[in-house]
């Protein structure tokens, strides 16, 4: 039996676990769920001995093991695979499976013999000769299953492996996973797929916010129960709107059956002006393509987009901001902002054209930063930190006071996950913006994993999945329940 | 001052193992590095070829500095010197004979900016249209480059027994010792001022202007530059083709200020020490010129202590500094 014990693991001002627990009985394949973020990957590599948590313990058949390293972890049986294959692709199947542990003088014929025995035994099947780069994806993650396996892994975690396989592909590998615990191993299955969950776990773990926050018997809970518990049941009371949104005035934003590669499969919807339009989803789904697309950088394979009437799917990021486009990405630190640059610099980006033709205007900068500083209560209230010193809450006001408060007016945001990770404080202000925003007659389309804010905020919900609206539900007919049903894709 | 780890630690590494190679061929570390400085900063003719060094040094540290800042690698800035130097010798020789001087000098450098331009223009278009690596198709394109000057130049330019161009009627830059004649002897000459200039234009360039601002947010984070809207290839053309203004430029410290001709081979590494000045000078206009005169000086002073150790031990020198700052720099980004 491993069990985890009132984890805590941060990393610099990120909170990637807090007190999490977690009970794996041996023999079962126990499923770990939880929204991207959720900490499901930090708990796991912390069991599998290649993080150190900050506090708690990490017991083995009563064994305190708390801190220990991968070598001592694979010793005891302890094996992890990654999402990222960690296999030498000039390498054969049989070299990366003893690399690491080569004897002295290597018998190779031995070493392909016992991987082969090994393959069969398994079902595992791979040729010990093949060079990895030869392999398929689904063929190098068999690899690094018999790899773990070789080095005698009893308990075997595995970190979303579904997301590189095709469906037979799935299918294989949770026959070998059957029976693996049918001969007595553990298996332990990250993923955020509720489909995976009750097709291949006796048990599961819901995380979220770092936290563990409930284990259930599959066989008890359905789909809906485990969509609510990750993300979060506990519902801010419905806001009353002062006003509805002008639902028969011209649309601000109009989408036509858009397509993007293979995230978003035709999608269609239109924004009014002073409408929170709420798309939820489990992350995954095409949100985050959808967005993209809508801001300018992804690329779309086919459809419509009209801001105000006008097409704009073939227009710059830039043209399509100066149309009254404003964008805050999911992923901050990569899309929203330049981490080595000062906040006030981080302000302008993306508007650095009206501060100037050939020298920027430092003084008209150091104004905007001050004026945006203040109204947005950044942290501290210095324009010349880096973005990088900054918390993730205040990071993300810098964001979304460039956007909603900047230089450039907008009049359709498009808000992808704008509060998660952030502080209850940041969230407060960023979801009074959007209420502001709202009843000034501006737009926003809100996609969040979290049910409670879209209940807060939406006008209209709809639920995405597979890359499709599954449904658009009026606020007044909206709950958890139903969207949760949804997201399950069990409507 | 952290940023300054790096250099130091090349300075103290390149110290030690030269203390080392000196007491290896028998001799000892304090007079050789008494030798080296006195034939550099220790007299007028030593310094005024430090100056003459650091010039083509400083436009092609800035030619590196600057593809840096926008997150790419420029390894071309030797084919652009020499077509920065080339293109001015063509320009000279083209003008006619009764050109104002001022006017002559002025058309030479913007050829010479010009050539190199065209030089870092195209493997910035390759980069940003077909996705090549710059890092590769700048190593490549210094072979094409140089191969190709050196059979124009031996083919239907040279003067018969050499491999230089006849010597230029126009544009021709004064010698330093025009004004200072201890600097007599020495190359050193006005084009130093046009590198001092060039450095503080684009320290401007990079950190006060509209245009710097883009470019440096899109190498440090070109993810979030595109989400703002700023278009990568156009900044990346545009980076490059500026870079390979600046190397060019640095062509006529030779040509236009020195041996007023082009010469094949003129350029003879100047380029490549250039990511080493850019490196050490940690992508910064003061420090590329400090990294320039360090550079020069090791150069110089090679050929001062001839006497006691082998002139390659300057090249060694050079080498371990290299080697050094980019271990440290390495190792500092991973920890």
């Amino acid at each position: 039996m491993l069990s985890l014990e009132a984890i805590n693991k941060n990393y610099g001002t990120v909170v990637a676990n807090r007190d999490a627990s977690l009970t794996v009985a041996t023999g079962e394949i126990h499923a770990v769920v939880g929204e991207n973020g959720a900490g499901k990957t930090t708990l796991l590599r912390i069991a599998a001995g290649e993080l150190r948590a900050d506090s708690g313990r990490v017991m083995l058949d009563d064994r305190d093991v708390s801190g220990w390293s991968v070598t001592e972890a694979i010793a005891a049986g302890v094996g992890m695979v990654h999402q990222h294959f960690m296999l030498v692709p000039t390498l054969t199947v049989t070299e990366n499976m003893i690399l690491g542990r080569e004897p002295v003088f290597l018998d190779r014929r031995r070493a392909s013999q016992a991987v082969r025995d090994l393959s069969e035994s398994t079902g595992l099947a791979v040729d010990p000769e093949a060079k990895v780069s030869d392999l398929s994806v689904g063929e190098a993650q068999r690899v690094e299953i018999l790899k773990a396996l070789y080095r005698g892994a009893t308990l075997l975690i595995l970190d979303e492996p579904t997301a590189v396989l095709s469906l037979p592909e799935v299918d294989d590998l949770w026959k070998v996973l059957r029976a693996l615990r049918d001969h007595g191993s553990t298996v332990i299955l990250i993923t955020h797929k509720l489909d995976e969950v009750m097709a291949i776990a006796d048990t599961v773990t819901v995380m979220r916010n770092g936290q563990t926050v409930g284990q259930f018997q599959t066989s008890e809970v359905t789909p809906a129960d485990l969509a609510l518990a990750m993300v979060g049941r506990e519902l801010a009371e419905f806001f009353t709107p002062a006003q509805r949104p002008m639902m028969n005035a011209a649309p601000v934003l109009e989408i036509e059956n858009l397509v993007v590669g293979q995230a978003v499969d035709g999608v269609s919807f239109t924004v009014a002006p002073g409408e929170i339009f709420g798309i939820a989803g489990v992350e995954g789904n095409g949100q985050h393509e959808l967005i993209e697309a809508i801001a300018g950088y992804a690329k779309v394979t086919s459809g419509s987009i009209r801001r105000g009437g006008t097409p704009i799917e073939r227009l710059s990021v830039r043209r399509r901001g100066e149309l009254g486009i404003a964008h805050i990405p999911d992923d901050r630190q990569r899309r929203g902002l330049v981490l080595d640059y000062t906040v006030a610099e981080n302000l302008i980006l993306g508007r650095e054209r009206s501060f100037g033709r050939v020298r920027l205007d430092r003084m008209k900068m150091a104004i905007e930063a001050q004026r945006l500083i203040t109204a947005f209560d950044i942290r501290p209230h210095d324009p010349r930190r880096l973005a990088r010193t900054l918390s993730g809450g205040n990071q993300q006001k810098v964001v979304v006071a460039r956007e909603m408060g900047g230089i450039r007016d907008f009049h359709v945001l498009l808000a992808a996950q704008p509060t998660r990770g952030v502080d209850i404080g940041a969230l407060e202000t960023i979801h009074a913006h959007f209420r502001l925003a709202r009843s000034e007659g501006r737009s926003v389309v809100l996609v969040s994993s979290d049910l409670s804010e879209l209940l807060a905020l939406a006008d209209r919900i709809a639920v995405m999945l597979r890359g499709r609206f599954v449904t658009v539900v009026d606020r007044a007919d909206a709950s958890a329940e139903v969207i949760g049903r949804y997201m399950a894709g069990a409507a | 001052m952290k940023a300054l780890f790096p250099v130091l630690v090349g300075a103290l590494v390149a110290l030690v193992v030269g203390d080392v190679l000196i007491l290896g061929v028998g001799q000892s570390p304090a007079d050789v590095y008494r030798l080296l400085l006195e034939g550099t900063w220790g007299n007028p003719y030593g310094f005024a070829q430090v100056l003459y060094k650091a010039t083509t040094l400083t436009f092609t540290g800035l030619a590196v500095a600057l593809a840096l800042r926008a997150g790419l690698f420029n390894i071309g800035a030797e084919a652009q010197l020499a077509l920065g130097g080339f293109a001015a010798s063509v320009a000279g020789l083209a003008l006619p004979i009764h050109t104002p001087a001022f006017l002559a000098i002025v058309v030479c450098v913007v050829a010479a900016a010009a050539g190199g331009a065209v030089g870092g223009a195209v493997p910035g278009a390759l980069n940003a249209w077909f996705g090549a690596n710059e890092v590769i198709t700048t190593i490549l394109l210094n072979f094409v480059v140089l191969f190709f000057l050196n059979w124009v130049v031996t083919a239907h330019l040279h003067v018969p027994e050499t491999v230089h161009t006849p010597a230029l009627t126009n544009g021709i830059v004064p010698r330093l010792s025009v004004l200072i004649p201890a600097f007599r002897g020495s190359a050193a000459n006005a084009t130093v001022l046009l590198a001092i200039a060039a450095a503080v234009v684009t320290g401007w360039f990079v950190f006060r202007t509209r245009f710097g601002y883009e470019l440096r947010a899109v190498g440090l984070s070109p993810d979030a530059a595109e989400a703002a809207g700023i278009v990568l290839p156009r900044v990346r053309v545009a980076t490059f083709t500026l870079a390979g203004a600046l190397a060019g430029m640095g062509g006529t410290n030779f040509v236009l200020g020195y041996k007023h001709y082009y010469e094949d081979g003129f350029t003879g590494g100047a380029g490549l020490i250039g990511i080493a000045v850019a490196l050490a000078g940690r992508a910064h206009p003061i420090g590329i010129m400090l990294a320039a005169l360090a550079f020069a000086t090791l150069s110089q002073g090679g050929l001062a202590i001839h006497a006691l150790v082998p002139k390659q031990m300057a090249d060694i020198l050079q080498g371990v500094v290299i080697l050094a700052i980019a271990i440290a720099s390495a190792s500092r980004a991973r920890s």
